[in-house]
């Protein structure tokens, strides 16, 4: 089967009900989707599908042909960090981290759909994911500010006005 | 100057990846040879046991510097932490430093992880060995540049001299300069000069983390690597009965199912293949059960009903005491689960008789000899490797599943073999933070202050963690099990369940028990803070319905009773940024106030929180918190706030709704569905955390300090938004309904 990754279009061999997750992780070697609960209830695995941010852990192979999919790596590098992780990384947004890939996906998408989120809506958004060391306000500010920064890059690349 | 010694050693400590030595025959070998220096003054922090320099420091002669600490990155930032003081101490430039952590093969026994001990253990004898190694490297250059060593300088990773001469770190280093011990005194640096430690750093670990990199046990790959799952019991004590294995071997890519006794796996190819036969052998398995468990519904009477072992901790009772006011009251704590994100996981690799296993275990040592039981192996064939997993909070399966990975490559040798728990097997088998009951009692006199104070807590073990295989659930399970040890509570003054039981206030009478009770109806072991969080919840709450009876603020009360000044420092910190004096409740609104130094002898933290109470619904929600720590030095004080923050909300959810279910069987909290957590609905306003450095000053630690003071001041300001004092936690809606009787 072929699935489209990050701009990237991928043969894989894995069976059509395997999920996503074990698709992003073993066949492409992507470490950003993490299996969490397998149930949909944390959010460790979110990524995106066609900008939507969907759990990875419940969504089979066979639902995501032909769909853009979406994981942290394709948000920029360690060495060109996109304005989220710049975000996360400059508000020092992550304890231990295993959630901040999740969240970052489920933030990306708000964000693509709406660059002005007011703060409750950002709450709204991130509802489904689960941090368990308690980073929430980092996550919250981290968020905020990958907003500003995408603001500004808008702005860096908008045509100017004549 | 500095003594050489033991430079025979060097063979033993030049340290590549590929010699494994056992370091804890190095320090065995240096026990025996220290045994006439008994005189000497104790060496600093983890020095004491591990006195040679470079076991913590070495020095390539591209001048790369290289650190080792036996402590674990946890999420709570370690690493960049020791990598401060290091390169504070040595004049090293921060990025060229490198960390090597917990490895059996190539650091220091450090034991565990935990207590809030990483700073004051292996920060304390890193920043010491530094120091020293700078000293030695100074006498090196001074001796070769024909010098006097005061006209030196050292910075950059360079001696400098006067007329501009430079010899870098790696020059210098060679013929074993760092091979000495450790001295019992160092030129540290005068805190004023500091240029890296006392400054808020980046994390090392954050980039990848958020950029997808290799971060996590979970994200090895090894080549050949193949995938394992577990068939866990249904319950504690369950038997397998019968299994038939044939459909779950005839599934694509299956290679092998793993039965001793009634440890059940089953390894494949690819991961979810595994997930899928271990479906398909979990439907066959038929397994005898036992009700064991006890009446979840009436917790606290289980737990005084059980056989203790009475210990008394403070006795100072005092004659003719005159009360003019007695209370008394009984707190209770259920079960509580560390509920990490990512299950626990694990890769072992078996070959030639060696298994290697990499862990997100907090002791690498214990667990390397728990697992080398397990298996009948010499502990020189087991080599234990940290690898960061999700956060755990203390003891969670990570040392259970690296012996399930460990057992399993067993069956399947030279292939690398991951093992991951699912959801379910995390939630029921992990070793919760024990179910705790403390009763309290006191008089007043009529000057409204403490005369008197009665405490007794009861409480199993807080530790169960590996060091034999009867700790691991894979060792319980196997066909010849090993007996889980023996719990025994852990002594004073840090103490276990009775960690924190001994209030800090100035109390003229006070006796204080710790009921320990051996016999565990429900797994148990280590919980951030262990019973510091009930007792300073059960302290601080008691303090507060004290202040009321007497008349007084509770902030006033507790400064009224308390000597230490670091401790009210934080107080007063707490108190002004919050702005209690000036706080105007609202309508179902509430304020909470909580102070405790953990253990008694580590960090201070003073918290204020506001509450809200929706009286319809009985939710209570946290507004705000504003937390004054001081945990000695502070080294990266944005790490400090990273903590306190994580503290001060995780403690947040323990208290207001967490709770493992149970019936008389199986436990009931599977999921967290079945055992809910904190969610950003619930995410306070604002936390505020202010750190008082104390330059200079002792490492305290912080990872652990406000676990307590977090749901005292939550509780204390939801019995000022309602006027009801509720005892028992979590602070849930059912119960906050039934007490303002909604």
């Amino acid at each position: 089967m072929k699935i489209k990754v990050n701009g990237r279009e991928h043969e894989v061999e894995s069976d059509p009900d395997t999920p996503l997750l074990y698709v992003l992780r073993n066949d492409l070697a992507l470490n950003g989707a993490k299996f969490g609960c397998g149930l949909g209830q944390c959010g460790a695995c979110t990524v995106m599908v066609d900008n939507e941010a969907v759990f990875s852990c419940l969504t089979p192979l066979l639902v995501v042909q032909d769909r853009e999919i979406t994981t942290v790596e394709g948000l920029g590098s360690i060495d060109n960090p996109g304005p989220l992780q710049r975000a996360f990384i400059e508000e020092q947004a992550a304890q231990c981290g295993y959630c901040i890939a999740g969240m970052m996906m489920r933030a990306e998408s708000l964000l693509q759909k709406n660059p002005h989120p007011s703060d409750g809506e950002i709450r709204a958004a991130l509802e489904p994911n689960l941090c368990r060391c308690g980073t929430h306000m980092r996550i919250l500010r981290a968020v905020r500010r990958a907003a500003e920064l995408m603001r500004i890059a808008a702005l860096g690349t908008a045509p100017r006005a004549p | 100057m500095m003594e050489r010694a033991l430079p025979t050693r060097r063979s033993v400590l030049a340290g590549t990846g590929a010699l494994v030595v056992s370091f804890s025959s190095v320090a065995r070998a240096l026990a025996q040879a220290d045994t006439s220096q008994d005189d000497k003054p104790a060496l600093p922090g983890s020095l004491k046991e591990y006195p040679l320099l470079d076991s913590w420091i070495r020095i390539d002669a591209d001048g790369r510097v290289t650190i080792f600490t036996g402590k674990v990155e946890l999420g709570q930032g370690i690493k960049t932490a020791l990598l401060q003081v290091a390169a504070e101490q040595l004049d090293a430039p921060f990025a060229s430093l490198t960390l090597i952590t917990a490895d059996t093969a190539r650091t220091a026994n450090e034991g565990f992880t935990a207590g809030s001990h990483s700073m004051q253990d292996s920060g304390t004898a890193i920043m010491h060995a530094a120091a020293q190694a700078r000293a030695i490297l100074l006498l090196e250059a001074a001796r070769r540049l024909d010098v006097a060593e005061a006209t030196l300088k050292t910075r950059d990773g360079a001696v400098i001299a006067a007329d501009g001469r430079k010899l870098g770190y790696g020059e210098l280093v060679a013929d074993n300069l760092l091979h000495v011990e450790a001295q019992s005194r160092s030129p540290l640096k005068e805190p004023a000069s500091f240029a890296i430690m006392g400054r808020s750093m980046p994390r090392v670990d954050i980039p990848a983390k958020v950029t997808g990199g290799a971060a996590y046990v979970q994200d090895l790959r090894l080549p050949g690597m193949v995938h394992a799952r577990v068939v866990r019991p249904p319950s504690y004590g369950a038997s397998l009965a019968d299994v038939d294995t044939a459909a779950a071997e005839k599934l694509p890519g299956v290679l092998k199912v793993v039965r001793d006794g009634n440890f059940l796996a089953v390894i494949a190819e690819g991961e979810f293949q595994a997930i899928k036969a271990m479906r398909r052998l979990a439907a066959a398995a038929q397994w005898t059960e036992k009700p064991s468990l006890p009446k979840a519904a009436d917790l606290a009477s289980v737990i005084t009903a059980l056989a203790s072992q009475d210990i008394p901790i403070l006795d100072r009772r005092q004659d003719g005491v005159v009360a003019a006011k007695k209370l008394q009251a009984t707190y209770t704590r259920p079960y509580q689960a560390h509920g990490s994100i990512g299950p626990s996981c694990a890769v072992a690799h078996w070959e030639d008789g060696n298994v290697t296993v990499w862990s997100h275990t907090q002791g690498v040592y214990p667990d390397r000899q728990a697992i080398a039981q397990m298996l009948r192996l010499s502990p020189d064939k087991v080599r234990c490797i940290h690898v960061e997993g999700s956060g755990c909070y203390g003891h969670n399966g990570a040392d259970d599943a690296a012996a399930d990975a460990a057992l399993i490559a067993r069956a399947l040798p030279g292939r690398p073999v991951r093992v991951q728990w699912m959801r379910e097997q995390e939630h029921a088998w992990e070793p919760y933070g024990p179910a705790m009951v403390t009763k309290v009692s006191a008089a007043l006199d009529a000057a409204g202050d403490i005369v008197d104070w009665d405490y007794g807590v009861w409480s199993n073990t807080h530790s169960t963690r590996p060091g034999g295989a009867g700790a691991l659930l894979a060792g319980q399970h196997m066909a010849e099990p090993f007996a889980p040890p023996t719990p025994k509570p852990m002594p004073q003054p840090e103490g276990g369940g009775d960690r924190n039981a001994i209030p800090l206030y100035r109390l003229p009478g006070a006796r204080v028990v710790n009921h320990f009770l051996p016999a565990m109806p429900i797994r148990v072991s280590a919980l951030r803070s262990l019973g510091a969080y009930m007792n300073v919840f059960s302290i601080e709450s008691f303090i507060d319905e004290l202040a009321q009876a007497a008349g007084k603020d509770p902030v006033e009360f507790r400064l009224k009773h308390l000597d230490d000044v670091r401790g009210r420092d934080a107080i007063m910190l707490a108190h002004d940024r919050f702005g209690w004096a000036s706080f105007q409740k609202r309508p179902g609104s509430g304020r909470g106030f909580a102070f405790a130094r953990y253990k008694n002898l580590a960090a201070y933290c003073a918290i204020a929180a506001e509450i809200e109470v929706e009286r319809e619904t009985g939710r209570a929600r946290l507004i705000r918190a504003v937390a004054a720590v001081d945990s000695g030095q502070a080294v990266n004080p944005d790490g400090v706030t990273n903590q306190v923050e994580g503290a001060i909300l995780q403690s947040a959810s323990w208290t207001l709704y967490e709770s493992v279910g149970f019936d008389d069987t199986r436990i009931t909290s599977i999921d967290w569905s079945t055992y809910p957590i904190l969610r950003f609905n619930a995410v306070p306003e604002s936390i505020a955390v202010h750190i008082i450095d104390r330059p200079g000053q002792p490492f305290l630690g912080t990872g652990e300090t406000g676990q307590g003071p977090a749901a005292a001041a939550i509780a204390n300001a939801v019995a000022d938004a309602t006027g009801k004092r509720i005892r028992d936690l979590p602070l849930t809606r059912q119960r906050i309904k039934a007490a303002i009787g909604v």
